[in-house]
């Protein structure tokens, strides 16, 4: 097939934020290799502002929407959308690892540079408009994780974590690739597009039976990625082992990503053979909730708890997903936004009670936070509570919007499911908040420094997330409404 | 139209090489057995003459830069394969896969500086203190 291969500046321009994400990543590499222990201290500062500066391309390449490198990307409403909350996810881990990561005595560019190169992936992913792209986005972003994950070598429980995530996540790919190649034996083509373009195709409809064999596999890749039921099982004990900064990244980042694909390939690939994967969400999504919600309720250590919490939540999102239009859509991707606030928050908050060797990470850990520290506790209250979904948080449009996009589809059921397991989530998170405020702190407990600068950062920046998302829904909702209305 | 031949002659590719290959082992076999010198002794027989000792405990512990090493192997063996595909298409694409091609072996360049840098490549480091390799 001869043609030009060269991109043009256009398409190169649409590329530019992973582009500047790679550079800068490979130069922390080599900063890593040649710089002084003191001037290794600007390294995550480089990252940081490496992000953000990827970020303004993101939104200025929007500008100038359309295909890139061959059809293989798409820069779209929709991409922009996911690429924008995986670089703030990326920013706001940063800020939560540099002082953990100085506690750890594990400070080093690598780390940064990971972040970078998974961020990288993750913008594949959402831009991907080829299912070999977002195979490839799914490994960039799932090989950084993996060591991101064991990245403090001398613990175990991080080579436990990192193990275990490598070892499944490894077999999740392989059934996502197996089901590519048989979406390219049935239709004759990877492309997204071109995909939609044969099953709309009503002269050479492909075989129903193929379609569905070929859906099946692509599906249990993603929903391993996404943490569903029932494939859900790696997500506990990885989140539980790594390090708390690599968890509010690996629960929220990754997670982000794979849904924008997950959307991509259901609402606009196999939108026209929607009838055979809504009732697989159907299912998935009432168990991904039922066993969230009751597997956190029996939860001691808190980084396990947020864990179910966080395959809860991804149940509510394949509500959302179940319901196939685009108010569905929309709400997904609102979902993913204070979803992505309030767990780095979340996270935020235990890897600053957590401290050196995160010997801290029980429940009754938290006991008496109100006293010692208030204003850390009333912050951690309002993650939680939008965790809860209660009103005046980001967490209670999330839900609303997610229950009457099922609603609008005549989801009665999965409605009434939802809202019950809502309420059964309520139990676990209020249980952390009057363990906080109601138990007195246990005796000889050793005080609890001031959060860091960077903590103290990320808390803000996802409190406001939060409140702004539960007052002002719809500064977020219109753009992601934009954005739903490229894929469907 | 291949279908059209007989089976016979479909097949008679195939026969003839399982024919050379019976042959060929046979043959090559033989020569040696008829030919060669027979030297029967304790060193002969172990399954590796040149290689370690094959009998012992396998719990043995090896250097982690034995692993590292190998590692690093993988990952330049994985840069020369991509080669090859490169070296086939380079034609049709020109000046484009050059540049590729050259980016492709910066990125890698910079992975081969960087564990350079760490240590890795540094043998002869006193085996008490780990602390180059990092």
């Amino acid at each position: 097939m001869p043609g030009n291969y060269m991109p043009s500046a256009a398409e190169l321009f649409r590329f530019s934020p992973e582009l500047l994400l790679t550079a800068a990543g490979t130069l922390l590499m080599i900063f890593e290799a040649i710089t002084s222990p003191k001037q290794k201290r600007s390294l995550p500062v480089f990252a940081f502002l490496s992000l953000l500066a990827a970020l303004a391309l993101a939104v200025a390449a929007s500008s100038d929407p359309g295909p890139a490198f061959n059809r293989m990307l798409q820069v779209d409403g929709f991409a922009t959308f996911f690429r924008v909350l995986v670089m703030a996810i990326g920013a706001v881990t940063i800020l939560i690892s540099t002082n953990y990561l100085k506690q750890a005595e594990h400070e080093g560019g690598e780390f940064y540079s990971l972040v970078l190169f998974s961020v990288v992936g993750q913008c594949l992913m959402a831009t991907a408009n080829e299912l070999i792209m977002i195979f490839i986005g799914i490994e960039v972003s799932s090989i950084a994780t993996y060591v991101l994950a064991g990245y403090l070598r001398d613990d175990k429980r991080n080579n436990e974590a990192a193990l275990k995530y490598f070892l499944l996540g490894s077999f999740a790919t392989a059934f996502l690739l197996y089901g590519v190649a048989w979406i390219y034996g049935t239709t004759g083509t990877t492309n997204l597009s071109g995909v939609r373009g044969v099953l709309l195709d009503p002269q050479n409809a492909p075989n129903a039976i193929l379609i569905s064999v070929a859906l099946g596999l692509v599906l249990v890749g993603l929903l391993f990625k996404v943490s569903a039921v029932p494939f859900q099982s790696w997500a506990p004990d990885v989140y539980q082992g790594a390090p708390a900064p690599v968890t509010a990244f690996m629960a929220t980042g990754p997670k982000a990503a794979a849904f924008a694909a997950f959307l991509r390939i259901t609402m606009w690939a196999f939108e026209p053979v929607k009838n055979h994967w809504i009732p697989v969400l159907w299912f998935t999504a009432i168990a991904t909730m039922i066993v969230g919600n009751f597997a956190a309720l029996r939860q001691s250590n808190v980084k396990r708890l947020l864990a179910y919490s966080s395959i809860a939540h991804a149940g509510y999102v394949l509500v959302a997903l179940t319901a196939a239009s685009k108010t569905g859509t929309e709400a997904a991707m609102f979902y993913m936004v204070s979803y992505a606030a309030m767990n780095l928050g979340a996270f935020a908050v235990i890897a600053h009670v957590a401290r050196k060797g995160e010997r801290r990470v029980e429940i009754d850990d938290f006991a008496g936070l109100g006293n010692r520290q208030p204003l850390t506790a009333a912050i951690f209250t309002v993650f939680l509570l939008s965790l809860i979904g209660v009103p005046l948080t980001g967490g209670f449009f999330a839900k609303f919007y997610v229950f009457k996009a099922a609603l609008d589809s005549q989801l009665i059921a999965l409605t009434i499911v939802g809202l019950l397991n809502s309420a059964v989530a309520a139990f676990y998170y209020l249980r952390l908040i009057v363990i906080m405020y109601m138990q007195p702190a246990p005796e000889g407990v050793d005080t609890l420094p001031e959060p860091s600068l960077g903590i103290r950062t990320a808390l803000v920046a996802c409190s406001l997330a939060t409140v702004v998302l539960g007052v002002f829904p719809s500064l977020v909702l219109d753009i992601a409404g934009r954005g739903a209305s490229f894929i469907r | 139209m291949p279908n059209q031949l007989a089976p016979a002659e479909v097949w008679f590719p195939i026969l003839t090489q399982v024919v050379f290959a019976v042959v060929m082992a046979v043959a090559l076999v033989g020569v040696g057995l008829a030919l060669g010198k027979r030297v029967k002794n304790k060193v002969k027989d172990s399954p590796y003459e040149c290689g370690i000792t094959p009998v012992g405990s396998a719990r043995n512990r090896f250097s982690v830069k034995f692993y590292l090493v190998a590692m690093l192997f993988i990952l330049f063996d994985i840069e020369a394969i991509f080669l090859y595909p490169w070296a086939v298409v380079y034609r049709e694409l020109k000046l484009f896969a050059f540049f590729e091609m050259l980016l492709f072996m910066a990125l890698v360049l910079v992975g081969f500086f960087y564990i350079w840098k760490k240590g890795v490549l540094d043998w002869a480091v006193d085996e008490t203190s780990d602390e180059k390799i990092q």
